[in-house]
């Protein structure tokens, strides 16, 4: 075991899949020498070299069209888009033509690759920098959709991704990159669309995703202090989801939250809470319900920013009050 | 790579040709080439007929997009290109599909929508791909896939071979965003790469000099890249292909990138539903009779290839479309069965548990 921050954790994942894979290559704006504009691939370039590791010009529909054009060659990729805003001037090349080659051209073209990219709020950076985009891409089918919320899901989701042979979109939270973990020694692999409970608890289930899983965790022991027992799911995998996990939770508990830093229409917390009105309604206790960012962009000042954004007072606050009102019916 | 000075013309209405560059007659180019061209050329156009007429009889549904009169272009680099090269076209791509050997009952059942489509009917008219072929797709949204062309370059080069891509454009494409990015990209990577503009001085329905900053499309905008401006005849199979065998051999090489304006003209509308009647009688009339099959027929004949023989590999085609139309009306209609399938690699498109 070793501590690594969940910045650390993403070059060694990525190190670890290229010393297994000689032909993995990544690309990307500053990856190189720079390290990233996080630091995320710093070390990179010294032990991988500039041929594997390569910078390239501010041209995102390049640099992700040349992804897709090296995967469907024989060639693994991972593509780096410096902040996950940025993908809204590649969106073509992502929804148009990655998403939907293997399904048009009757499953010749395999496209391995990974597009990493800096996701979500908390860093002061404003509407054009701060956002979560993951919704975008869970709503095109062909993408599979990650955001891991530790530094050891970081290396194990980043492998899984890696050697999966379909797209994959990698979110790593810009929130969380200073925040430390146990990452186990050896090569790490996990699977996609496999959720997690992070804590167990027996009167109701919140689902939360990257940032917001430490500030469901804090949410759930303050409940805890009142006698409400959380249980905690980090959902790490919207495409492909780990239904049948939330479902059996559900079943246990009998009330559903959804925590998502996402502004509130069409989140990916409004398809959960589908999921489960159809398919595990019956165990239902009360109204599911979803704690979203306001339908707003993301304003830079710090304490907007801080109200915008949920917060564990916010998901205490909500669950208890919503816990509470069924407790008086 | 060099400028043909007869094209080096500001296009203005009525954009009539320029004349025939005849000593092309005496170009180093092997007459079994020459035939293999005008039997693609021939294989191209009839397909293009054939497709517009199953169009009128409703059996092409959707859309389609024809490149009658554009058939040089495809024709040329078809026949300098190598098996394991790729190929990266438009929405306008059965040209460039057949160039590659592309099975043309295949590409007409896809066409019609039917389950032995070269797609199974998943993909249609605008995105004819054939991988075992080097025929990388066909891309309906301008621009993508110059950016693309570039990565299976890249890929080659990692992998060490001497592969190239080629990738076919209209004229349209050169004021979109992704036009300028990939070129850039491909100098400053030095990749094996041809871009191949197709100026068929139409983007659509407008004439693209109406839109555009500079008069070649393409070709004024190769110096902004450290490229050399290359403006050839696109509706001459020879020039084509001497340009085509140039550019190949300098990617191969090393010699990275080049951008090639082929000046053609699309003798129909943009798509089926456009009958083309923004353009002037007189410019119509003009290229028509300077129509590659026109132009070829004439330069076979004047290098002593029998008129016999020119016939008869028409006639040859004839009977493979027919076979090619037969084969793809007797398909069935894709079902519930592959409704579902390859979205991802293990054949499926489940997306939760």
């Amino acid at each position: 075991m070793a501590e690594l921050t969940y910045r650390e954790a993403v070059a060694h994942g990525i190190a670890q899949e290229m010393r297994r894979d000689p032909s993995l290559v990544m690309l990307g704006e500053d990856v190189g020498p720079a390290g990233g504009v996080f630091t995320p691939t710093e070390g990179l370039i010294e032990e991988f070299g500039p041929v594997r590791i390569r910078d390239t010009p501010i041209s995102e529909q390049a640099l992700v069209g040349a992804a897709m054009g090296a995967a469907m060659t024989g060639i693994p990729v991972i593509a780096e888009i410096m902040f996950s805003d940025f993908v809204a001037v590649c969106w073509d090349m992502i929804a148009n033509e990655i998403a939907k080659t293997r399904y048009m051209t009757n499953g010749q073209v395999s496209l391995p690759l990974v597009i990493r990219t800096a996701n979500g709020g908390s860093a002061r950076f404003g509407a054009q920098h701060s956002q979560s985009v993951e919704n975008w891409a869970m709503m095109v089918p062909g993408l599979k959709v990650v955001a891991p919320s530790t530094p050891a899901d970081v290396v194990g989701l980043l492998a899984g991704a890696v050697r999966d042979p379909d797209p994959v979109l990698f979110f790593e939270h810009k929130g969380l990159m200073g925040s430390k973990g146990e990452v186990p020694d050896g090569e790490v692999v996990d699977e996609l669309g496999t959720a997690r409970v992070v804590r167990e608890g027996t009167d109701l289930t919140i689902a939360a995703l990257a940032l917001m899983v430490p500030r469901a965790l804090l949410a759930a022991e303050r409940l805890e202090g009142d006698g409400i027992s959380a249980e905690v799911i980090d959902v790490r995998s919207l495409v492909p989801l780990d239904a049948r996990a939330l479902l059996d939770s559900v079943s246990k508990t009998g009330r559903f939250f959804t925590v998502e830093e996402n502004p509130r229409l069409c989140g990916w917390g409004a398809e959960l809470v589908s999921i489960v009105d159809e398919e595990a309604f019956w165990s239902l206790d009360g109204p599911s319900v979803r704690i979203t960012t306001p339908h707003i962009p993301l304003p830079a000042a710090a304490s907007l920013e801080d109200l915008a954004l949920p917060s564990a007072d916010r998901i205490y606050e909500t669950v208890s009050k919503s816990v509470d009102l069924g407790s008086r019916r | 790579m060099r400028t043909d000075p007869r094209y080096d013309y500001a296009l203005s209405e009525p954009r009539l040709p320029p004349p025939v560059d005849e000593s092309l007659a005496e170009a180093p180019i092997d007459t079994e080439v020459r035939l293999r061209m005008w039997r693609k050329l021939q294989e191209i156009r009839q397909f293009s007929k054939r497709a517009y007429d199953l169009f009128l009889q409703n059996l092409v549904r959707g859309t389609t997009h024809l490149s009658l009169g554009m058939e040089a272009v495809a024709t040329g680099f078809g026949a300098a290109i190598r098996p394991d090269d790729y190929t990266f076209a438009t929405y306008r791509g059965h040209g460039h599909s057949l160039a590659r050997g592309m099975d043309p009952g295949r590409a007409m059942a896809e066409l019609l929508g039917r389950e032995n489509g070269i797609l199974g009917g998943k993909g249609g008219s605008m995105h004819l791909t054939d991988v075992s072929v080097g025929m990388m797709g066909s891309y309906a949204i301008v621009g993508a896939h110059l950016c693309v062309a570039n990565g299976a370059a890249w890929s080659a080069q990692l992998r060490g071979t001497d592969q190239v891509a080629v990738v076919f454009f209209g004229d349209g494409t050169t004021n979109i965003g992704a036009f300028h990015e990939a070129l850039n990209f491909a100098v400053v990577w030095n990749l094996p790469v041809v871009f191949v503009c197709e100026n068929n001085q139409y983007k659509e329905y407008t004439p693209i000099d109406a839109v555009t900053a500079v008069p070649r499309p393409a070709a004024d905008r190769a110096l902004s890249y450290g490229l050399e401006p290359s403006l050839l005849d696109g509706n001459d199979p020879d020039a084509v292909y001497l340009e085509a065998r140039e550019a190949l051999g300098k990617a191969r090489a090393g010699g990275g990138p080049t951008l090639i304006e082929a000046v053609t003209y699309r003798s129909g509308g943009h798509s089926r539903a456009d009958p083309g009647k923004y353009r002037p009688d007189q410019e119509v009339e003009a290229w028509l009779a300077r129509d590659p099959m026109v132009l070829y027929r004439a330069r076979l004949l004047s290098i002593g290839v029998p008129q016999d023989r020119l016939d008869e590999i028409e006639q040859e085609v004839a009977r493979a479309i027919d076979e090619a139309t037969e084969f793809a009306k007797g398909g069935p209609e894709p079902g519930e069965d592959s409704l579902l399938t390859d979205l991802w690699a293990d054949g499926g498109s489940s997306w939760r548990s």
